[in-house]
């Protein structure tokens, strides 16, 4: 109907990728930097981890194992924390490993939150899985990860 | 421009004991529009939300960094200790330097 | 009433689809998704229900009332769309939507909102909002029988390259997974509904453009008479199920 973004990957033809190719040439060069090279998913991994190897315990990540449409996914994060002044989860991030930009979201709270509780709802472009990566004051990562199918509807308003 | 108004449903308590934590949901209009620059579709520029901020008497007790990633008309929810009786200010802020704010207060018993 | 109504839908929830039983939508979502549709803190749609509540107290342009000022509070307005679509004095099919437009036009002597504004989707849905609960009930007899026998034209009629009329999917085929969706037994009482596919609300004449589309059928105007006698006879099906505005839908 309008030509409203939608989350399924636009299947290019070969045309339009050389097409686009072209396009991407005529850029300046900060331009087709941003456009070309998004920062990947491991180097959003790595650069959140810095050294550091996560535990898997301690955080629980709940979101659909099926997704219904990629536009809309619930998620919850809670992590097992005293949300002390000096120990408490200061950063939770949520990667999508094949999204465009696979950095999605980071929380930053503290003991002031009383726990480490959040919610919110992101789009996924397709079957993929999903890191939560939470940062403690003690410089200790939690992470935990959900393998998340999006389903495709059959009354797409695109045909 | 600062101050903006955006549509938005803030759904928290209006009053807590002092020490208990309150959960504290978000919603607010905005078409978190992707960059679309696909081959055959209209090009439409980015304008997204891109962090949703929260004070209370200046102190920031809750801040998220959106992406594109984050779906349509944002949902968010968080917890807060009630401390002291105060207002709350949720500040939207969007791709271009434009700020939504709205005003809660939350009355501690 | 309304408890009555919780128990039938209770029970049909439960009970296996019957080709030819007209269920709840409601009953076709996920259990996620219907915690959502029931959820105002996170549901979407509350936003344009703010937005409509605000307009229906706004006062136009020009010195006229606003719709509080002749009508009162929103919240006499219950059970208003449970009774839409419904032939109008002048004998013409009116939706909830062409109602408010009228009115609009007429009393209020402002132009018309337009179909699919965001100003008419949230005006709608705060006034639909306050028969939520309440059995769909509207008229089929006497001026509106032939708006009535129109739209069951429109909905057993096959149509488009795929030559498929609505029933042979919603009776026929009601409750059988098509791709990644259960096919509902394809009611508007959600309507205007907020869609996952669409990020926004819309209205249930935008939903049957999507339908025709589906079918590679040709897509009459929002606000066509066509969509408008196709609504009465979805509503007419649909009488006793409970309003659900503002839905959340696929």
């Amino acid at each position: 109907m309008t030509a409203h973004p939608s989350s399924r990957p636009v299947l290019l033809t070969r045309r339009h990728a050389l097409a686009a190719t072209a396009a991407t040439a005529l850029l300046p060069p900060a331009a087709a930097a941003q456009s070309s090279s998004p920062e990947s998913f491991a180097a959003a991994q790595q650069a959140i981890l810095a050294g550091r190897v996560p535990v898997s315990t301690g955080l629980s990540l709940d979101m659909p194992t099926l997704s219904e449409n990629g536009n809309s996914v619930d998620l919850a994060i809670k992590v097992d924390s005293p949300m002390s002044a000096d120990d408490h989860v200061a950063r939770i991030h949520i990667l999508a490993e094949k999204n465009p930009f696979p950095r999605v979201a980071t929380f930053h709270i503290g003991p002031r939150a009383g726990r480490a509780d959040v919610a919110t709802r992101i789009r996924l472009s397709e079957t993929q899985t999903i890191v939560v990566l939470a940062e403690t004051s003690r410089g200790l990562v939690h992470r935990d990860s959900r393998e998340v199918i999006v389903i495709l509807g059959a009354c797409v308003d695109g045909g | 421009m600062a101050n903006a108004t955006l549509p938005a449903r803030i759904t928290m308590p209006p009053e807590a004991r002092r020490g208990e934590i309150v959960e504290i949901r978000v919603l607010a209009r905005h078409p978190m529009e992707r960059a679309i620059d696909a081959p055959g579709l209209r090009p439409v520029p980015r304008k997204i939300i891109h962090t949703l901020r929260v004070t209370q008497e200046g102190t920031e007790i809750f801040r998220m960094d959106l992406s594109t990633g984050i779906a349509a008309n944002p949902y968010v929810a968080f917890t807060s200790r009630a401390i002291e009786t105060g207002e709350f200010v949720f500040q939207w802020i969007e791709d271009g330097g434009v700020t939504y704010e709205r005003r809660q207060v939350l009355t501690v018993t | 009433m309304k408890g009555l109504t919780a128990l039938l839908l209770l029970l049909v929830a439960t009970a296996p689809a019957v080709a030819g039983e007209v269920r709840a939508p409601a009953t076709f979502l996920s259990p996620d998704l219907r915690a959502l549709q029931d959820d105002p803190s996170r549901h979407p749609g509350w936003l344009w229900i703010d937005t409509g509540e605000a307009l229906w107290r706004a006062a136009p342009a020009g010195g006229r009332p606003s719709c509080q000022g002749c009508h009162g509070d929103i919240a006499g307005m219950s059970g208003v769309a449970t009774r839409y679509p419904q032939v109008a004095q002048t004998g013409e099919l009116l939706n909830l939507e062409g109602r408010i437009e009228n009115c609009r036009s007429r009393h209020q002597q402002a132009p018309a909102f337009g179909y699919e504004s965001e100003a008419l989707l949230s005006l709608t849905s705060a006034v639909a909002l306050q028969s939520r609960g309440l059995p769909v009930s509207v008229a089929t007899d006497g001026p509106a029988a032939h708006f009535v026998a129109e739209g069951r034209r429109l909905y057993t009629l096959r149509q488009g390259q795929l030559n498929l009329s609505c029933a042979q999917c919603h009776d026929e085929n009601v409750g059988r997974r098509l791709r990644g969706d259960v096919i509902s037994s394809g009611v508007g009482t959600g309507f205007p509904a907020y869609r996952l596919e669409w990020n926004m609300m819309g209205s249930l004449h935008r939903r049957l453009r999507a339908c025709s589309l589906g079918v590679r059928a040709t897509q009459f105007p929002l606000g066509a008479p066509e969509y408008l006698a196709l609504e009465l006879y979805l509503a007419a099906r649909a009488k006793g199920l409970p309003v659900e505005t503002p839905g959340i839908r696929r």
